[in-house]
């Protein structure tokens, strides 16, 4: 365990190791190689920031660079995965979506229902989300909520490397199609995880930091911000709880409930913009799910409803801060003092 | 700087343990302590426990602060004798702090593990210690090598100890060939044979216990003494909620629970103990292993192999330890081996009663060892 790897080479871990266990496992996608036939590819840049590098020189054919069409590719995984294989196809950016979505909502969410349950389709598709990358309004959303408002989906959002390959292994595993969320700003963190394969059940949050006082709920990146203020509030002696989600679809809703029955007070933090977003979500559970154990209105701290700005300024601003977490938790908790 | 101060440091509770936290003191400043006596609470990010009085003396002072963190080695008390003048411990107070400040760090380039290739797969292990005494802890069902880190230190002191992660376990490779106890012991027999040992005084926790039973009987040369502690293979009963619960849970709030039938103290069952093993649970293959080994020897809530007559006709020296509050396997079949065995049972313990009365189980198998 004292292994320490980085967010994106435990991706590329858990994409070799059930490659290596699982022979219908095929890799799809833009530049996934980079220049495949093309003299180096053995040593190619491996997708645009790397995260799949080497794995051609291991696995061969059984990745491909696709051309740049994502209806297209994102079609054929799908119906890949119809038909027996175990697709992983990377859209790059899930800002692209809008491309395939036909392919993602009608299709690969549909056919479980509309065959009687008959047919299977483990298709998953990783793409990076997020903001914070210098990367614009059109590669920096957090769009997670437009897929977990889909029943037939599964959505997943790691927040570290060791969950990164535990949960992208369960999703090569898993029979439904999977939207796997890659927070680009995390690939280069590094935590403890083992060499061996281990897959994480979905539906499992994580409690990341036991306290009395107060709920915050988070995923991704915004998760090592709800730390960061829980550090700064435990010195002004309010314990915060943070829950890490990992999964969105399913969603853990047991331990959240169970925590702010603890607590009486929910903070929910979400990098994706405020309307109909996983905040809301998790608010509107718990004020009905919940209501005699709150002890004040739940807050929501979130994304401004605007493009994610291009301005380095803006965009800072743009993701939710600690300080903004910490200005929440002080609206739950009478005369606590914000950091 | 008199040698009747004697210092309570922050312990260091197996290897990666680095820091932890005094939680509160069971003992007030001026009062007296005994050898053993429970002097202070201290909590890791792995687990709860008490520091025990290694000297006997007053409590003169008392430097840690309840809910603060301390490294590894730092002074949190001292005990001395009540004619030490104060301004002699307050000279020693201020002495201590630069002492440990100078030598910190020295063991962090040893290192932690060790892996050998055996039949059985590849195991993982621990080595302490240089003694003339070869001393092999064996953990139980679902446990590893870590469930001795309050044992491994103490008795290196009286000889060499090799801690191992049984097949399935740990970071041992995760296939068990033989799930069996005759499987465990030839794994454990081999390992002996891989690292060169001849014989050893085989210590076993639980299911360890039995395979180290086991490996009595069948090869009664090459085992020094049993110790066995909270021990499979005295009897029949075992609580098939514990093994049962421990190899369906999944989650944290499956597992917690079931953990806690572990120990006397349930609060001893920290977030980070429990995500540990949903960890090691979650790996490929120990489920499997888990299931198998469950199914050989304790399937329908009945240990299937029951050692006491064929311990009591072998003539190895056999110590029995148990925790009077054990939930997994009953203390009452510390009596098992009647005559044939020292048998201690341990109050306010639990199945892990090697965690929670570290000192008095690490002084009850030194003096086996050693006579």
């Amino acid at each position: 365990m004292a292994r320490k790897i980085s967010y994106k080479q435990a991706i590329n871990e858990a994409l070799d190791l059930e490659m290596r266990r699982d022979p219908t496992v095929i890799l799809l996608g833009e530049d996934i190689v980079g220049g495949s036939g093309a003299p180096g590819e053995m040593d190619a840049w491996g997708g645009v920031l790397g995260v799949t590098k080497g794995l051609y020189a291991k696995h061969g054919n059984r990745l491909m660079d696709t051309p740049l069409s994502e209806s297209a590719y994102i079609g054929a995984a799908i119906g890949a995965a119809a038909c027996g294989m175990r697709p992983v196809a990377e859209l790059m950016f899930l800002d692209f979506m809008g491309v395939c979505f036909d392919q993602i909502l009608n299709q690969a969410a549909k056919f479980k229902y509309m065959f009687g349950g008959k047919a299977k389709t483990p298709v998953v598709i990783r793409a990076m989300v997020g903001a914070g990358f210098r990367a614009a309004a059109q590669h920096s959303q957090m769009l997670t909520p437009l897929f977990t408002h889909i029943p037939g989906l599964k959505v997943v959002c790691p927040s570290n490397a060791y969950d990164a390959k535990g949960l992208l292994i369960q999703s090569i595993r898993d029979d439904d199609p999977v939207i796997f969320c890659e927070h680009k700003n995390l690939y280069g963190l590094e935590t403890d995880v083992p060499a061996e394969s281990y897959a994480i059940p979905f539906g499992e949050a994580n409690v990341v930091r036991e306290g009395k006082d107060v709920t915050i709920v988070s995923y991704g990146l915004t998760v090592h911000r709800a730390l960061a203020a829980a550090e700064t509030l435990a010195r002004t002696g309010i314990q915060a709880e943070v829950i890490d989600l990992r999964t969105l679809s399913p969603i853990d809703w047991d331990t959240v409930i169970e925590s702010v029955e603890a607590t009486g007070r929910l903070v929910v933090v979400d990098e994706a913009h405020p309307r109909c977003s996983i905040a809301c979500d998790v608010a509107a559970y718990v004020a009905q799910n919940a209501f005699g154990a709150l002890k004040a209105a739940p807050q929501m701290v979130t994304a401004p409803h605007t493009p994610v700005p291009f301005s380095p300024v803006l965009e800072d601003l743009y993701i939710p801060s600690a300080d903004a977490i910490a200005a929440a938790v002080g609206k739950t908790v009478p005369h606590a003092r914000a950091a | 700087m008199s040698e009747r101060i004697k210092p309570i440091v922050m312990p260091k509770w197996g290897l990666s343990m680095s820091e932890g936290k005094v939680t509160g003191w069971l003992k007030r400043p001026g009062s007296k302590v005994a050898v053993g006596d429970e002097i202070v609470e201290v909590e890791t990010d792995k687990i709860a426990g008490v520091v025990e009085a290694g000297d006997a003396g007053t409590l003169r002072r008392v430097i840690g602060e309840p809910d603060t963190v301390y490294p590894v080695k730092a002074l949190i008390g001292v005990i001395a004798d009540d004619d030490v003048p104060d301004a002699e411990i307050d000279a020693y107070v201020a002495a201590y702090a630069t002492g440990a400040a100078a030598d910190g760090g020295e063991d962090e380039a040893a290192p932690r593990y060790d892996f050998v290739e055996t039949p059985a797969g590849r195991l993982r292990y621990a080595r302490r210690g240089d003694g003339p005494h070869t001393i092999i802890l064996i953990h139980g069902f679902g446990g590893d090598l870590d469930n001795w880190l309050f044992n491994i230190d103490a008795l290196a002191e009286a000889g060499t100890v090799h801690a191992l992660d049984l097949p399935g376990h740990g970071q041992s490779d995760k296939t068990v060939k033989e799930p069996g106890l005759d499987g465990l012991s030839a794994a454990l027999v081999g390992f002996m044979d891989a690292l060169g040992i001849e014989s050893a005084h085989l210590v076993g926790h639980s299911m360890g216990g039995a395979v180290a039973a086991r490996t009595a009987l069948n090869h009664p040369g090459r085992v020094r003494s049993l110790t066995l502690i909270g021990s499979a293979g005295l009897g029949e009963e075992i609580n098939s909620g514990y093994t049962e619960g421990f190899i369906a849970a999944s989650s944290r709030r499956d597992l917690k629970p079931v953990l806690e039938h572990l120990f006397h103290n349930p609060a001893t069952v920290t977030r980070q103990l429990v995500d540990d093993l949903l960890k090691y649970k979650r790996l490929d293959g120990v489920d499997d292993a888990l299931r198998a080994l469950g199914g050989a020897l304790f399937a329908g809530g009945r240990q299937s192999a029951v050692l006491a007559d064929a311990l009591k006709a072998a003539t190895t020296p056999v110590l029995v330890i148990w925790g009077e509050s054990d939930a997994v396997i009953p203390a009452a079949h510390a009596e098992a081996l009647g005559d044939r065995a020292k048998a201690e049972v341990i109050g306010e313990a639990g199945h892990m009663v090697q965690m929670e009365k570290a000192n008095r189980v690490n002084e009850l198998v030194r003096g086996h060892i050693e006579t």
